[in-house]
Parts: structure tokens; sequence; C-alpha cells
């Protein structure tokens, strides 16, 4: 089934329009559940209460505040609001470009796929040329109100916009020190490696099931069947040696299973 | 952070809480083992409003039973799954601690990769690893190896009631989780209905290299991302302030989980840094 336009919008890239549609390109699948009122058996409602009172508060009396210092609100009204919104505008702007693997995963947020809303030539030509340069485009765009940054790039051959986070929300590394504590060793480094070259692959995606997820969905058939299956109690476990005799036997046992295989 | 709805009355914003760790367990690789701190890697947004009530006074949300009116305490409610339309199957918290695997407190880095492997559309949120009291060494190995050889870990582990896919990132010597979709919650080009590929005029594909190529940089500069709506929204807070009637005050919450915490502080003293 093909998914549903979300946006539709035009890349701007110099004098170049290209007309796209957005899509989303992940899909949730968490366990959602409701809350439920026991006694009555129900869906419940929410509603916003004074806590000193316990009363409740209409939706037409509430005003939005922000805080400026503990216990001090600047009142914004809904036309203060409004005129923060940015205009509104179709154009994806893409301002300048940065090798692939450039952008820290850090800043990644919702990854949306573009679509060619009319002319698919100009449209699979920047795709081509961005494999082609192996390039990153940074867009500037509007949407739903809302100002929004992000990284263009080829997956395949086809674009994908995902949206970055603000610059001001992200902590990066270079603001921190590094951690305290003794450096290990030559040789506890020269064993390290071996062990996680024994370790190495290619990231294989399919290879990782949320089993969880699939547990609990089980469960939650089992049950409403009637018949809840009994589930044993969780165990943690833990374990400490020093690092160069754990690290000898790690390397020791990957290699027995290696020869098994 | 998406997660199994808790029972718990929902917070205005539960990602702002934390002195805490976020989460603490064990990051093993090989027979090693690593006990670790998780705290987030992003800060809230500055931007977030308060909804008052007509005196100013800052208000709590409520669940309440539609009939009677009455609001719910949190031994009043119970968790559900709707299997069928207005059928619900309820699952109590301990029902879904018990779902978890048993190795709930361990990151297992079973898998190493090359770090610029995995596409981004992967990524979700990212959490800074801090090393537990005696575990700074084994961290440090840890951390170094995989930055000297550009690898980054791959593990599933569970947290706070969700099974989360990370890959676990070096950088400057600080290990970074970076939570990841699962490979069935991502769409493929075929799954959103795009269009086949047809072959580009090498002329127009030509036009936008030359245009990659004039606007190329090197470096990634975050600076110049928009944070415009925000600015502007504090600049006019600063202008109202000023204003008169614009302005509430109410005894402050004691609640400390409210209290705007500096994430960066507590990561800094949780990386052991010297003041």
């Amino acid at each position: 089934m093909a998914a549903r336009t979300i946006w539709k919008g035009q890349l701007k890239l110099g004098t170049t329009k290209i007309a796209v549609k957005l899509y989303s390109a992940v899909q949730d699948k968490t366990v959602r559940f409701h809350i439920l009122d026991e006694k009555a058996k129900a869906r419940v409602k929410q509603h916003m209460i004074n806590p000193d009172s316990g009363e409740e508060v209409p939706s037409e009396e509430i005003q939005k505040g922000y805080e400026v210092e503990p216990g001090k609100f600047v009142i914004l009204t809904e036309e203060d609001l409004e005129k923060l919104a940015p205009p509104p505008s179709r154009d994806i702007e893409v301002v300048e470009f940065v090798p692939q693997d450039e952008i820290s995963q850090q800043w990644y947020d919702r990854p949306y796929y573009l679509g060619p809303d009319d002319d698919d030539k100009e449209y699979f030509a920047l795709v081509d040329a961005l494999n082609n340069q192996e390039s990153e485009g940074i867009a500037h765009w509007v949407m739903r109100g809302k100002y929004y940054a992000g990284g263009l790039r080829p997956v395949d051959d086809y674009l994908l916009l995902s949206t970055f986070r603000d610059a001001n929300e992200v902590i990066l590394a270079d603001q921190l020190p590094k951690p305290a504590g003794a450096a290990p060793t030559q040789k506890e480094l020269a064993m390290a490696t071996q062990l996680v070259e024994m370790l190495k692959g290619e990231f294989h995606p399919k290879d990782y099931k949320d089993e969880y997820r699939q547990r609990v969905i089980e469960f939650i058939e089992k049950k409403a069947k009637g018949h809840a299956p009994r589930l044993k109690p969780v165990k943690t476990k833990r374990q400490s040696a020093a690092l160069d005799n754990v690290l000898a036997k790690s390397i020791a046992a990957l290699k027995k299973e290696k020869r098994a295989a | 952070m998406a997660r199994t709805a808790r029972k718990q009355q929902p917070a205005a914003d539960e990602e702002a809480a934390g002195a805490r760790p976020f989460w603490s367990g064990t990051l093993t690789f090989g027979l090693v083992s690593v006990p670790v701190s998780l705290f987030p890697a992003a800060r809230g947004g500055r931007a977030s409003l308060r909804m008052l009530g007509p005196d100013g006074q800052p208000l709590a949300r409520r669940y309440y039973a539609e009939k009677t009116g009455n609001d719910l305490d949190s031994d009043e409610v119970v968790r559900g799954y709707e299997v069928d339309k207005n059928k619900y199957v309820v699952v109590t918290d301990e029902e879904l601690e018990r779902l978890e695997p048993e190795k709930t407190r361990d990151i297992n880095l079973t898998q190493f990769v090359p770090a610029d492997s995995i596409p981004p559309l992967y990524f979700e949120r990212g959490y800074f690893l801090t090393p537990a009291s005696g575990s700074q060494k084994a961290y440090k190995l840890l951390a170094e190896t995989m930055e000297k050889n550009e690898l980054a870990g791959i593990a599933t582990f569970v947290m706070r009631g969700k099974e989360y896919l990370v890959a676990i990132f070096s950088e400057k010597g600080i290990l970074r989780a970076e939570t990841m979709r699962f490979p069935d919650e991502i769409r493929s080009p075929e799954d959103v209905g795009l269009p086949k590929k047809k072959a580009a005029p090498a002329a127009t594909v030509k036009k936008f290299e030359k245009l990659i190529k004039s606007k190329s940089k090197k470096q990634f500069t975050p600076a110049k991302l928009g944070d415009k709506q925000t600015d502007d929204l504090l600049k006019l807070v600063k202008r109202k302030e000023k204003q008169r009637g614009n302005v509430v005050r109410v005894e402050p919450e004691v609640d400390t989980d409210n209290k705007v915490i500096d994430l960066v502080q507590v990561l800094k003293k949780s990386l052991g840094a010297k003041k």
C-alpha cells in the first residue's frame, strides 16, 4: 500500500525548483496502551486542574506562560504566538553541501522520503549528482508553522530529507571533558583491538528484531483468549576481574567458537 | 522518548528531568563488563510554555472518569491494550517487567561495524555513556579501541519497558549510544510507492554537480541552523517582561523534578572532570 503524502513543497537549488512530495520514512511500532478507569471499565479523559484547589480549569480560561525565573511567568497570548510563526512557504531551500558522513548522527531527528511531484527528470538527476559527488545537502524550510533545518541525501535511487534537532539542544562531545581515570596499557589496547576485530562485520539491520515487543504482543493475545501464561521473575547478573585476564579469556572463547563453526 | 505508556500521571516535560542518570547498566564486549550510566545527549527545547490558570497558577494534567467527572489517582487506573474495538486486555507493570528478557541490564556488544556504515534514517536519539566508579579503565579501553578502529558497536537491550537497538559510537574518548529504529519500522521506497527510477539527462546531472561543487563546504556548521523561532520567542518574552500586566508571580514549585538542570554540568561531573 502506498504511503500518504504528508506535505508538498519544492526543492530550491539556486534557480532550479523541483516539485516534491514528502512521505514519512518511518513507522513507529511501539506497543501502545490506553489508560483505563479500573472501576468503570472505561477509557479515561484528561483535563487541566489547579493543583492547589483541585478544581478543573476550562480550556477557554487557560493561558500560556513562559517561566523566566522560578515562579515568574510572562504571559503569551494566542496572538503573540501566531505572530511568532514563520510565514508559510513551500520552498525547501538547499543552502549548501557537505561530504556525506560529515554530520554526526546526533543531529538527525525525523526522516522523510521525497518523491517527485511532476517532472521526475530533475529529481533523478539530483539523486545522481548527489551520489556522484558523495554529497549531502543542508536544507532550510518552513512546514506546518515551524522552521526546519535538515540533511538531504540520496538513499539508493531516492532522496531522503531528515530533519535536524535544534542547534542549542544538541550536546556535542567537544563540550565535554575526557573521562577521568588511568589510561589503558599498550598490551590491553592490542588485546582489545584483537577482540573487536574478531567481532567486526557489516551492518545487517535485518538481524535485529524487537523481541520484547513480539513477546508483549503474544502475551496480550494469549491473555485475550483467557489463558495468560505464568511468567518467571527477572534475573540479573554481574561479574568482575582483572582487565587483561578477561580480555585474554574473551579472545580465547571467540577463537574456540570460530573453530567450532 | 517513545515508550510504552506508563500508569503515572503524564508529566509536562519528562525529558527535562535528570541530574540522576536516565538509566544505569552494564556495557559488555567479550567477557569485559563496563558498568555505565546513561544521560540524554540533547537538552529539552528552551521554548516550552506552561499552561496557567486565570490567576497565573501553573496547572496540572489529570485523568478523570467521564461518567462521574471525578479525578482518578494512579492506583485507580490500569493499562489496557485494545485487541478489538472497545475490547481491552489489561496488562500490569509486573507482567511487562516479567516479559523483559533476562539480560535486561546488559548492553551486550556482539557486533562491531564501520562507524560510517549505518544510514541516518535509523537514528532516533543520542545518550552519553559515562563510566560508573571503578569502571573508568575498562571504559577508556573500549572508547579508545573503538575510536582508533573507527568502529561502532551494535546491541539490543531493554530500558524502561522498551527494547532498544543501539549503535555505540566513540568520539573524543566519550562513548555515545544512539538508539535506532528497528528495521521493520523503516519503510523502503517501494513501501512508500515511489516511482521507478528513470535515467536522468546527463546535462541535468552535470548542472547539479556543478552547483554542488560551487556550494560545497568541508565542514558542517550547526550554528547556522534554525533556532530562529525559539530566539524570536525569547526576544518577545524579554520585551513583554518589561511591560506592565504581562507578568504573573506565583509561589515557586518546590518539586525538584521540575528544576532546570544543566545537563552539561551533570555530564562533566559524571565523566569525573576535576574542577
